[in-house]
């Protein structure tokens, strides 16, 4: 894939797609899906033959006043977005871009989502429908282009964040949302203990926050929503202005606060709201506070293990966004209850019974 | 459609007697609740699709977790079927008993465990009713937000089995978007939790194939939602037309104008009259449709948005457009709304309810279709939707008591739905599939993906224990395709309103 993916035409090469899928499962060869490339850090190596999904891009539909867009999984999310942005409209999840070449089918598969996520949801809620390509090579149509729709269970939804282990995302359908009319972001200068109450005070009353962020003494909040209602608060909060790329540099994680330092590697803790800072030794460890504080950016030398106790112990999980080759864990994902694990195991093997779907990704068993 | 679990078609169940089953449960659960005389069972023969009744083989009250997973291990022993009911609400046949099965009750567990106003959640047990949350939640200033019809008798429990959805899911979402985490109890009577406090949780999403697999999957026994801030106000307009395709179209112009109402809801003029003449709602009974556009948040904004709103209603062509005063004439304009289906079935023996989604720009052709088949079939259908999310509700009214008019309606019925089908839609938004639409999922998904399904299900109970012959067809009915049946003269809980 040595194409810039502003140079590829649309094209829908599902079936030859298909015809590898069925391949490889015929000849028991794994298989490493590979889009944009832009996300391999986040999870474990695939030691496969890559399937290039770059190429089968472009927008299959997309009707503004249905509120739905469906798009091939190598449509770049920058290409996506900008379609959107045209009609005054957004992925309401605001996926990250770690590059130009990220694309839906990278967005979907790893299911990460940006700082609005708290008040707009997750990857998932916007998945209204999907393609998939399962280990048959068959196409499969789950969900649709429809906002309501609960026949048959919901694999659309399970296969967004499995990261390709359950078959290979061919389209998605998303739901999308008007853009707001005003958006004003702001910083106030607060300590962190300060700004943890004041978010969850403002939490409990109606306004427009739609990011909620704590850096080197600084609540960063953006407001977005009515005119009135976002000029009405802006003048409540006071504090400064604050230059709305911050809120993109954090999504797709450029902010000068992810530069390591060696020795350092990066986590994501995911915790309840309203949780106290944990007890982590400063010496070792930097944080920034997004989504209100349920999704912690650390910065550390600490042990794995001991992070992940800390935040297991109230409720939370721990990912590591280091690759394994630079340092990181090679168990990037907080190992699952034996319960939940065994369950995994059997969908597993129910969905990808010889395992040729990006095996280990996730967890080295399967 | 046959409503009898047929081993022939819907597969084989163990062999297994129901004297034994029942000495077996009275020893290794002495402490839970067992009905098994007629009389006793009786009440239990069906949910809120009243048509559909079945005796169950047992029924098993628990009070405690530990009942429950005990009669959850002995019955994976004994390969005896298990039937989980929460409030006995849902229109879809989902809770129907088997003969040869135990029926599991888990409305008994009524406790909400905890609400957190700082972290705006709420932990419950699955029998907790769905409007006891928000009522539980109010003097924090907060909701929870899927309010299906029934809101008042069904519980949290069915809502997740369900995946209920409601007339605010455009804005809000349905049930699978505001739960956070479900703890379950797996046929093997292992306890899972799935989902988290936190915003996300490590490994597959299965909290979201949970939510609406219709007690396939395990039994929910607790359940933690999030919780959202009530909106400083809320306005409701009502729009009238003298052409039901101006109406389908506003819809459209509404959202082009960036306004994703809280709520968006029409009808035609069937069931704007039906709805009149029951609660004098002062609905226009000329108009050949109506809008219902509500608008909620801060204050300045709902403002701003009425007067946008208000503007595209007067360019769509609306006839009349009237703004609630109040919060009282806001209620009434909602109650005819809310009582569209009662009212209907005051002015036809029968009805039959449909539960179709379809992209809205096929809004007019649906229609279209619909009213031609009517015309054709000579049955009256009166037209109810959720119209800013596609979601239809089209009701069939026909008399049972003559000759062929049930076929006819059957036949008719199951037209609409393949119209849905054809213009891209799903034959069920929000009511589930249960046992009474097992035949149409044959015309939505094709083998292929009907043996995916069943490859889902065979991870969690390969047994097919929980609820067989619900939620997914096997191959052979399939091949066996009959015409849909979803007759529905009598509500289970006539005093809930449908919508």
């Amino acid at each position: 894939m040595t194409d810039s993916p502003t140079t590829l035409p649309d094209r829908d090469i599902a079936d030859r797609l298909c015809e590898q899928v069925s391949d490889a499962f015929s000849e028991h060869t794994p298989l490493r899906i590979v889009g944009g490339n832009t996300r391999a850090f986040y999870g474990r190596p695939v030691d496969a033959a890559p399937l290039h999904v770059a190429e089968h891009r472009g927008i299959v539909h997309y009707d503004p006043v249905e509120l739905v867009v469906t798009a091939r999984a190598g449509t770049p999310l920058e290409a996506l977005e900008a379609v959107l942005d045209d009609n005054h409209q957004m992925l309401g999840f605001e996926p990250p871009r770690f590059g130009p070449q990220s694309t839906v089918g990278g967005a979907v598969a790893t299911g990460l989502a940006g700082p609005r996520r708290p008040w707009a949801g997750a990857t998932r809620d916007f998945v209204l429908g999907t393609r998939v390509i399962t280990q048959h090579g068959r196409s499969l149509r789950f969900g649709g282009e429809v906002m309501k729709n609960v026949a048959g269970y919901d694999m659309s939804r399970l296969i967004t964040g499995a990261q390709g282990t359950l078959g290979v995302l061919a389209d998605v359908s998303f739901k999308v949302l008007p853009k707001p009319p005003a958006s004003y972001s702001l910083r106030l200068a607060l300590s962190l203990d300060d700004a943890l109450v004041r978010m969850t005070e403002l939490g409990r009353r109606p306004l427009p926050i739609t990011a909620a962020a704590w850096h080197d003494g600084e609540l960063l909040l953006r407001l977005e929503g009515g005119r009135s209602s976002v000029a009405t608060t802006r003048q409540e909060l006071g504090g400064e202005p604050l230059d709305p790329s911050f809120w993109q540099a954090l999504r797709d994680l450029r902010h000068d606060f992810f530069t390591l330092t060696p020795g350092q590697t990066l986590w994501r803790l995911s915790l309840p709201a309203n949780t106290a800072p944990l007890a982590l030794d400063e010496s070792h460890s930097q944080m920034l506070y997004d989504w209100a504080g349920c999704q912690r950016f650390l910065k550390t030398t600490l042990d794995g293990a001991a992070l992940r106790r800390a935040c297991q112990a109230v409720g939370g999980h721990a990912t590591c966004y280091t690759p394994t080759d630079q340092g990181g864990s090679d168990a990037p994902f907080t190992p699952l209850d034996p319960v939940v694990e065994k369950y995994h195991r059997r969908l597993k093997d129910q969905l990808d019974t010889r395992h040729i779907f990006n095996p280990g990704r996730l967890y080295a068993a399967f | 459609m046959d409503i009898l679990y047929d081993e022939a078609i819907d597969g084989a169940l163990a062999p297994f007697e129901k004297a034994d089953v029942l000495s077996d449960l009275q020893h290794s659960v002495p402490t839970l609740r067992l009905l098994h005389r007629e009389e006793d069972l009786r009440p239990f023969e069906c949910d809120g699709l009243a048509a559909y009744r079945v005796l169950p083989m047992l029924v098993a009250m628990p009070d405690t977790l530990d009942e429950v997973e005990t009669l959850l291990k002995r019955c994976h022993a004994l390969g005896v079927p298990v039937v989980t009911r929460g409030a006995g609400t849902g229109l879809s046949g989902g809770a129907l008993p088997l003969e040869r099965g135990v029926l599991l009750v888990m409305s008994r567990f009524q406790h909400i465990i905890n609400i957190d106003p700082d972290t705006r959640t709420a932990r419950l047990q699955p029998g907790v009713r769905n409007l006891a949350i928000s009522e539980a939640a109010a003097p924090y200033g907060l909701y929870y937000a899927p309010d299906p019809s029934s809101q008042i008798a069904c519980s949290i429990g069915g809502n997740v089995a369900e995946n209920a959805g409601g007339v605010h899911c455009l804005k809000y979402g349905l049930t699978v978007n505001n739960v956070m985490r479900v703890d379950v109890l797996t046929i093997e009577g292992e306890h899972m939790t799935l989902g988290a406090e936190a915003l996300d949780a490590p490994g597959f999403d299965l909290l979201a194939l949970f939510n609406g697999s219709e007690g396939m999957l395990g039994v929910i026994t607790e359940i933690t939602v999030k919780l959202l801030v009530l909106p400083e106000v809320a306005k409701v307009l009502m729009a009238s037309f003298d052409n039901v395709e101006k109406a389908g179209k506003a819809v459209g112009d509404i959202i082009a104008a960036g306004i994703i109402p809280g709520g968006l809801e029409m009808m035609d003029k069937l069931a704007i009259q039906a709805a009149e003449d029951f609660v004098h709602a002062g609905y226009p009974v000329d108009a050949e449709a109506i809008l219902l556009c509500e608008l909620d948040g801060v204050l300045a904004d709902v403002d701003d948005d009425c007067d946008t709103v208000r503007g595209v209603l007067e360019n769509a062509g609306a006839t009349d457009i009237r703004l609630a005063r109040n919060a009282a004439e806001r209620a009434v304009f909602w109650s005819g709304r809310k009582n569209a289906f009662p009212a209907v079935g005051r002015i036809s023996p029968d009805y039959y309810c449909m539960d179709g989604t379809i992209p809205r720009r096929e809004l007019p052709r649906v229609l279209n279709g619909i009213a031609e088949l009517s015309r054709e079939s000579g049955l009256r259908v009166a037209n109810v939707f959720h119209a800013g999310d596609g979601n239809m509700h089209p009701l069939i009214l026909f008399d049972a008591n003559r000759e062929g008019e049930l076929a006819l309606a059957e036949d008719v019925g199951g037209k609409i739905l393949e119209l849905c089908v054809a213009a891209g839609g799903s034959i069920t938004g929000e009511h589930g599939v249960g046992r009474e639409k097992i035949n149409q999922m044959c015309s939505q998904f094709d083998a292929d993906e009907i043996t995916l399904f069943h490859a889902l299900k065979a991870a969690f109970d390969p047994q097919r224990l929980l609820n067989p012959g619900k939620n997914i067809p096997t191959l052979a009915r399939c091949a066996e395709f009959g015409a849909m049946h979803v007759h529905n003269n009598e509500l289970a809980h006539p005093e809930l309103p449908r919508f």
